[in-house]
């Protein structure tokens, strides 16, 4: 013998609709800027459906099982999307929550014994609890795939390899210098040695916050590798406070050109390359004496 | 038992590694240079090993132990054309081989060469005749 709630709940897909629609339009959480009322209905409409559909089976007691991988699926995706879009945790959870409420009127209008309305609702709302921990556990998921993604761009992107000169590279460094990222920064300097011939690289370290002893090591090993290739390595940026723990954490950085800025960076190279730099109508003058 | 060859190039030797070196084949190599060295009395030695893909510590310290070596000999080592993957190996191994020169290419290698030799004997009595 099925339950009352799923014997008519099925029948009446459009009258919870519209009143679950009235709740969310009415809500103050509601976020027409992030998402149009016409994908909100069609989000719902998909996801009463699914919940209907197990309803009507009438087998409330566990979220799990294959039955229930359609409306889990359709959260998922529900969730996950507006994870991207930038809704906040409390309202998606409120999406689901308040589909408690339309239930909950639309039992009471249909069910006349306080017995039996007691005891579906309940039923069916520890059902929709259950559906609201899937929403909020798809949305956390969501937001660290956001992350991790954003992780893997910024470590990308923020490593450029840029050839300053014919045969000197420059290789500004922002952030956070940890081992992954050295490798990154030491793998993509050396194929570019290859790649443009160089011999010089100019490591600048100005975007570095803070220089402890690991990320001078990092660095001490990037310079000894550009080194094994052939090519000279000069260390730029470097500001006061960093020259300071340097010292203090008795770094040696004896055997690496350091210098202040990348301007006498980019001079020293030129000096190493034997090219010379000078205003344009200066050679005539000297050619002229 | 395989040889890697070594070639003579007036006063340079040149040394191509185009297979990966097992431990026997570069303690033939050392050997063979150092002997080659002295028998040519060269002035410097030019390894090339741009078709190395694999190294471990011990080709590390064969490769720092010729430098010594050659430069007791009075030759320049140069090591020339290593893969960005093998620079990365020996520095994460903790070979930072200070007493080797490196170049990118071969012909870097050559100017490396080329330079150190007139450092040392900055002009040779005929050139200095031509100056005159």
């Amino acid at each position: 013998m099925k339950s009352l709630a799923a014997q008519f709940l099925p029948k009446k897909h459009d009258e919870i609709l519209n009143v679950w629609m009235n709740q969310q339009l009415l809500h103050e959480g509601l976020r027409e800027d992030l998402m149009p009322n016409d994908d909100l209905r069609k989000d719902s409409d998909e996801l009463l459906k699914a919940i209907l559909e197990v309803i009507k089976k009438d087998n409330f007691s566990d979220v799990n099982p294959d039955e229930f991988e359609k409306v889990n699926e359709v959260l998922a995706g529900i969730s996950t999307s507006r994870a991207m879009n930038g809704f906040s945790p409390r309202e998606t959870a409120l999406f689901v929550i308040s589909l408690k409420e339309g239930l909950r009127i639309v039992l009471e209008k249909n069910i006349e014994d306080p017995k039996a309305l007691y005891d579906e609702f309940v039923r069916i709302s520890t059902f929709l609890d259950k559906l609201s921990l899937v929403t909020f556990e798809t949305f956390i998921k969501g937001r660290e795939e956001v992350i991790l993604r954003q992780t893997s761009e910024i470590s990308e992107i923020s490593t450029p390899v840029i050839q300053v000169w014919d045969g000197i590279l420059a290789l500004p460094i922002i952030g956070t210098l940890d081992s992954s990222r050295t490798q990154i920064v030491m793998e993509s300097l050396l194929v570019k040695i290859v790649e443009t011939e160089s011999t010089i690289a100019i490591l600048d370290i100005s975007g570095v916050p803070a220089v402890d002893s690991l990320v001078a090591q990092h660095l001490i090993k990037t310079v000894s590798a550009t080194r094994l290739m052939g090519a000279e390595c000069i260390i730029s940026g470097i500001r006061p406070e960093i020259a300071q723990t340097i010292v203090h954490l008795g770094i040696d950085l004896s055997g690496i050109n350091t210098k202040a800025s990348l301007a006498h960076a980019l001079k020293f190279a030129f000096n190493l390359k034997r090219l010379e730099v000078r205003k344009a109508g200066e050679f005539k003058k000297i050619a002229a004496e | 038992m395989d040889k890697i060859p070594i070639l003579k190039m007036g006063q340079y030797l040149l040394v191509t590694v185009q297979v990966d070196l097992y431990d026997r084949l570069a303690l033939g190599l050392e050997s063979d240079l150092v002997n080659m060295i002295r028998k040519h009395s060269s002035r410097g030695v030019l390894i090339d090993i741009s078709a190395v893909n694999i190294v471990d510590s011990f080709m590390g310290r064969i490769l720092g132990n010729i430098a010594q070596m050659s430069k007791i000999l009075d030759a320049h080592t140069v090591v020339v054309g290593m893969q960005p993957a093998v620079a990365i190996t020996l520095i994460e191994l903790g070979l930072p081989m200070t007493g080797v020169h490196t170049a990118l290419n071969v012909e870097k290698g050559m100017d490396l060469l080329r330079e150190q030799l007139l450092a040392q004997e900055p002009l040779t009595p005929e050139e200095d005749d031509d100056y005159q």
